[in-house]
Order: structure tokens, then sequence, then C-alpha cells
């Protein structure tokens, strides 16, 4: 009795201490969610980034299928993660497209930063009452930049393929 | 000479290589205008250091780059800087891309470098610095900057250097030629490789089906009296002259995966990059030409030629005759590991060895394809002791990630795979994609990560500025409180 007692004991410190030493910061299943998300940021899945949309889909407040840049890809990728049946896109959040990036027309920006505030990435450079312009390589094509702007001078580039971005095309299969 | 050692897989295949080696090298003509392509390498791109307008000399530097894998560019001849316009270069892509374009004024001034005739009064440091400084590339079809390759760092020994004159593909004899005209030269930038390297073993390796090329470098050798260098005589099975094929072949040494030679204690150098460093170091001459083979039954008079770097290449095959009426495509590089080039407007670069004509029947025509058999002749086949029948599975499945457990990086596109298919399968096709793929998925997940780290400190500085807003407004209220109590209080023991 006296033995099981002092096992109960020695046990349960280990576990106490376990408990301390081996603490995990912040919910893994939110950084796991998060990490198969696209980032760009867009907010098209109704959450203001793709961090609150991995917290809502880990507190089950939001379906798998609500975010259009990562495709069907990424809804298989999400299903296989949480183990649960994969789904196709829906369509209410919007449709998937094409990667493209903001371009702001140089000569219309009267430099009011309303685009620099929208930005999720900071992927604007400007100061007020100065021309403002997009680093290509930072931006997601989020184009949360577009609608804030009071001149409508910023629209969506599909990004061009040239010598440095190219590869190779998939070859013809055989048929049959 | 040396014993070779056998190296696993490979093919035998028709050389072709009389056609080009009827005539002596040729010189080709001064062109109205040099082309040079400001992308040096995938991802590494010079930019112009000559305004438009600007006149320059022969040898002098007109680009240059930061990057580690960067070289400068020269002018071939002298003439006038037109600026930088969109043409189409040699890309696998055949999209066009950003060239400085120099109109020649036909007076060929040169750009005179101090020359060194001994060598051995420079640091090794500073004959690194010089091949740098005059643009030299490995001339074997990689183009990988040769002073990169001469500094592997003090955690490998380097112990042999090897002089790559395998020229395994078929129609190539751009090196062949090279050796036989200057054997001298080629011995003296092998003297100095060995010196910067800082060692005292050096191969030649020249496959035994150019045995003229061997009875040349023997001769000079001989002259020299230099027992560091040996020359062999590998056989003559493609692709041996792949670095690391070759290297196996000569030292019985393996480059291990995702390793470089140089983790063998080996350096090697085609025998191009050789005659350059001689020319760069002891005359002073920067990288403004080379040499490349233009052949095949499309062309009139197959030939070797002497050609400056930027030369379009419908003025080289001008001069070797024009095309005849057999000709089906143009290829650059051999008919093995090339490219297919939509026009003939494009120049030559530093990486082209080779312009292949191809007559209809030279062209690999491309077979329908049939489901793969798992023979597993490819796998016999390929000199990297790959599994092509996995890779192909896997490259055409969703999951191109698997690839990688079957090692796809090490896949030298040699296309041995290809030719001894019975199923026709555009393997290295299906394997070039699928480099792609994984290359397009690592690219778009390091742009996510870095977006999400935006995003994250973005949302850091919010909260922060947004603490800072209230405290400042905090502070004004209960300034204002205090102020307001203060005049109430003033206000209240007024005697009046």
């Amino acid at each position: 009795m006296l033995l099981v007692c002092l096992l109960f004991a020695v046990f349960g410190l280990i576990l106490g201490y376990a408990a301390i030493r081996f603490r995990v910061e912040g919910n893994p299943v939110v950084d796991r969610i998060n990490a198969l998300l696209p980032q760009t940021q867009c907010g098209q899945c109704g959450f203001p980034g793709c961090r609150p949309y991995a917290e809502a889909i880990a507190a089950g407040n939001a379906d798998i299928n609500q975010c259009p840049p990562g495709g069907a890809e990424g809804v298989v990728a999400l299903a296989d993660l949480l183990g649960v049946e994969a789904k196709p896109l829906n369509e209410e959040f919007g449709a998937p497209k094409p990667k493209s990036v903001a371009l702001i027309n140089e000569n219309d920006c009267i430099g009011c930063v309303k685009c620099i505030q929208a930005c999720p990435v900071d992927a604007i450079v400007g100061a007020p009452k100065q021309m403002h312009t997009v680093i290509i390589a930072e931006c997601t094509g989020c184009e949360l930049c577009v609608a804030p702007c009071p001149v409508n001078c910023i629209t969506m580039e599909p990004l061009s393929t040239t010598i440095n971005n190219w590869r190779w095309p998939e070859p013809e299969r055989y048929h049959g | 000479m040396v014993n070779a050692w056998p190296f696993r897989g490979g093919v035998h295949l028709p050389g072709y290589k009389q056609l080009s080696m009827q005539a002596p090298i040729g010189t080709a003509a001064l062109p109205a205008e040099l082309i040079y392509p400001l992308q040096l390498r995938p991802g590494v791109n010079a930019r112009a250091v000559v305004q438009a307008g600007e006149r320059v000399l022969r040898g002098q530097v007109i680009a240059d780059s930061d990057h580690v894998l960067g070289t400068p560019l020269h002018a071939a001849s002298s003439g006038v800087i037109r600026g930088i316009e969109n043409r189409s270069v040699p890309h696998p892509s055949g999209l066009p891309a950003p060239c400085l374009i120099l109109d020649t004024d036909g007076q060929d001034e040169e750009w005179h470098y101090p020359s060194n005739a001994d060598y051995r009064r420079l640091e090794p440091e500073a004959i690194r610095g010089m091949i740098r400084q005059a643009g030299i590339v490995g001339l074997g079809g990689a183009a990988f900057p040769t002073s990169v390759k001469l500094s592997p760092g003090p955690e490998r020994r380097i112990d042999t250097l090897i002089i790559n004159g395998a020229e395994c593909e078929p129609y190539i004899t751009c090196d062949d030629c090279l050796i036989q005209a200057a054997p001298e030269q080629l011995i003296a930038g092998a003297q100095i490789l060995m010196y910067a390297l800082g060692i005292w073993r050096c191969t030649i390796a020249i496959e035994d089906t150019m045995p003229e090329a061997v009875a040349a470098v023997q001769k000079a050798l001989a002259a020299q009296h230099d027992r560091r260098i040996d020359v062999v005589a590998v056989p003559t099975v493609y692709p041996t002259g792949g670095e690391r094929q070759l290297i196996s072949v000569v030292t019985g040494k393996e480059t291990p995966s995702g390793g470089i030679p140089a983790d063998v204690g080996v350096v090697c150098q085609n025998v191009g990059t050789a005659v350059a460093v001689y020319q760069a170091v002891c005359a002073g001459k920067p990288l403004t030409e080379r040499i490349i083979t233009v052949t095949g039954h499309g062309v009139a008079q197959p030939q070797n030629l002497r050609v400056r770097i930027g030369t379009p290449i419908k003025d080289l095959i001008r001069q070797c005759g024009g095309y005849t009426s057999q000709v089906e495509r143009l290829i650059m590089g051999g008919p093995m590991m090339g490219f297919a080039l939509p026009d003939d407007e494009m120049p030559v670069i530093k990486a082209s060895n080779c312009i292949l004509a191809a007559s209809r029947d030279e062209v690999r025509t491309e077979k329908q394809a049939s489901p793969c058999i798992r023979c597993g002749d490819c796998a016999n086949a390929c000199p990297v002791g790959l599994l092509p029948q996995q890779l192909y599975w896997y490259s055409r499945s969703e999951n191109v990630e698997r690839c990688q457990d079957f090692h796809l990086a090490d896949c030298i596109e040699c296309g041995c795979c290809d030719i001894v298919c019975p199923s026709h399968i555009p393997l290295v096709q299906h394997f070039r994609f699928a480099k792609g793929k994984l290359a397009a998925k690592a690219e778009t997940a390091a742009q996510a990560e870095q977006a999400k780290r935006r995003f994250e400190l973005r949302n850091i500085r919010k909260e922060k500025e947004n603490a800072e807003k209230a405290a400042r407004a905090r502070q004004k209220k209960e300034a204002l409180a205090k102020i307001k109590s203060a005049t109430t209080t003033t206000s209240g023991s007024d005697p009046s």
C-alpha cells in the first residue's frame, strides 16, 4: 500500500515536472495549419490574415475550404493534416486565379498612403504626398490595396514569364 | 599514361566527328553587331557598366555582377554601345531577354592589360582574381565560374587537377581541334591552374578516339619535362566527358550525391578553360572568343571556328556556306544535351560549344511514347546509378516530392535513358519538368515564409503603435484633468 502511494507520488512529480519542462508555447495545431496556408494575407476567407484563419479552423469556427489562393491542393493538404474528408473549394469566398502583383500607376498616385496602411506585408514604399511603389518581390497579390486607392491607380498585373522564372513544360503524356 | 577505371552505365554512340574535322580551325568574320545577353546563369544577371553611345575597346568590361557566381562580360571588338534591347537569346524557353548591343566599328582596337611572362611571381589569390576579372567560366558547356572552382575552401584538400578533353557528345570537335592547335597553351594553362590550387598532380584526359590530340599533348609534354602532368586516353563511352563521370574514370573516386568534385579532392576544368586561363594570366587577354563547332548535314561546310562571343549564329552559318536543303532543326550544343533554337538571330555565348544544323535524319524524332514496361534498361544505362523508371513514375504523379527520395537532383540530364527506352518515353523531359516543379514549390514556400514573417512583424508593430497611442491619450487625459482640477481649485480660492 505504502509502495503504491510512493509510486503515485513519484510519477505525479515526474508528470508535473514534465508539464513545466516540456511545455509547448502557443498552439501547435494552429502553427501546422498556418504552415499549409499560402500566406497571401488576403482575407478572402473572412479572417484578417492567414494566422487568424488557422486559429479559426483549429477552434472549429471555420471550414477548410475558404482559401481561394490555396486552391484545391491547399484544401487537400489541410484535410490530410486534420484527418477530415477533402471537399471542393467554397465558391462564396472567391475562385483561385493565377498569381499577380499590384502595380501603382506612378503618374496618377497622389501620395495618400492609404494603400500603405492596407498592405498586410509592408510591400509598398512611399511617404505622404510622395509617389508610392510596390516591391514586387514582397507583394503577395492580396488585392487589399486596390479598393482603398482614392484615384484608382492600382491595378493587378499577372506575373510575366521571363527566362528568369521559366520552367520546362510537362511533356505530352501518352494516350491509351 | 595511367590506367582508366571502368564506369557504370553510359551508351555507345556513333561519333560523326569527321564531319567538322576536315578543315583546320577557321576564324569567324567580325560581325556588324555583337549581342551580350545579360543573364549569365539561371538566377545570375549582370548589369551594364557602360553607357549607351560610349565607345569601348576589345577586352574592356561592359557588364559585371556582384553575385558569387557572376563574372564580367568583355567587349569582343571595338565599337559603340547601342544600348540594352530585348533580343532572342540561347535559352531553352525561346523567350527574349535583355541584351547589351555593341555596334562594331571594324577597327578591332584592343584594351591592353598587363601581361605576366612568369605567373609564379604572382600570389595564387591574385591569379584567381585575374581569372575572375578575365570573365573565365567553364567552356565545356556549364559556364560555371572558374575562379569559384579554384577556391574550394580550407576544409577541402585538393590533390588532383583533371583537364577534361573527353568530348563525349557526338558531332562536337571543338576541344579536339583546340588540343591539336595549341597543346603548349593547354599545358601552360594546366600549370597555372595547378599553381593556383597549390597542387602537384594533373591528368589530361582525352578520349581514345582522338589519337592525334593525345599525340600532340604527349609531344608538347616531352618538350616541357613536366613530370607532374599525365595524359590518359579514356574509353569513348557517352557521357565520359561529364565531370563526375570523368573523375570516376580517371581516379576511381565517386563524387558524393549533393557534393562537389572538391569533396573527393579533385578539380576538373575543360581544355578550353585551361587555354583561356593561359591567355588571361600570361597574355593579359580576357575571354572574348572561343572555338565553336558548326556542324551537321544541314550546313554546307561544317567546320570549327574561332568565334567572338556575342556573334549572331546566322553570321556563323553564312560563313560555313549557309544551310543545305536538308536542314531540319538548329540545335545549340550536341544532339544529346543541346536544345533546339527557334531562330538564328541569337548570339553565341561563353557556354556555346556547338551549333548543330541537324538534317531530318539527324534529329531524334519524337516517336509516340507508349507505357513504361519496367524493363529496367534505363537503370542499366544511367551513368549516375539512378532509377529512371521510378523517377518517371513519381514525376508523373501528383507527388513530385517523392522524386527527391530517388535523388532527382543528381540527374545530369545526359539522355542515356531516353536513348535506350524501348517505349520512347522522353524521360529527361519529364525529369526537367519535375525539377522545375520542385524548384517552383520551394520558391513558393520561401515566399510564403517571408510573407508570414513580414505579416507577423507588421502586427507586432501595429500593436506597439496602438499601445503608444493609447498611452499618449491617457497621459493627455490625465494632464487635462490635472489642469482642470487646478483651475477649479484656483477659482475656488479666488477671494472675490
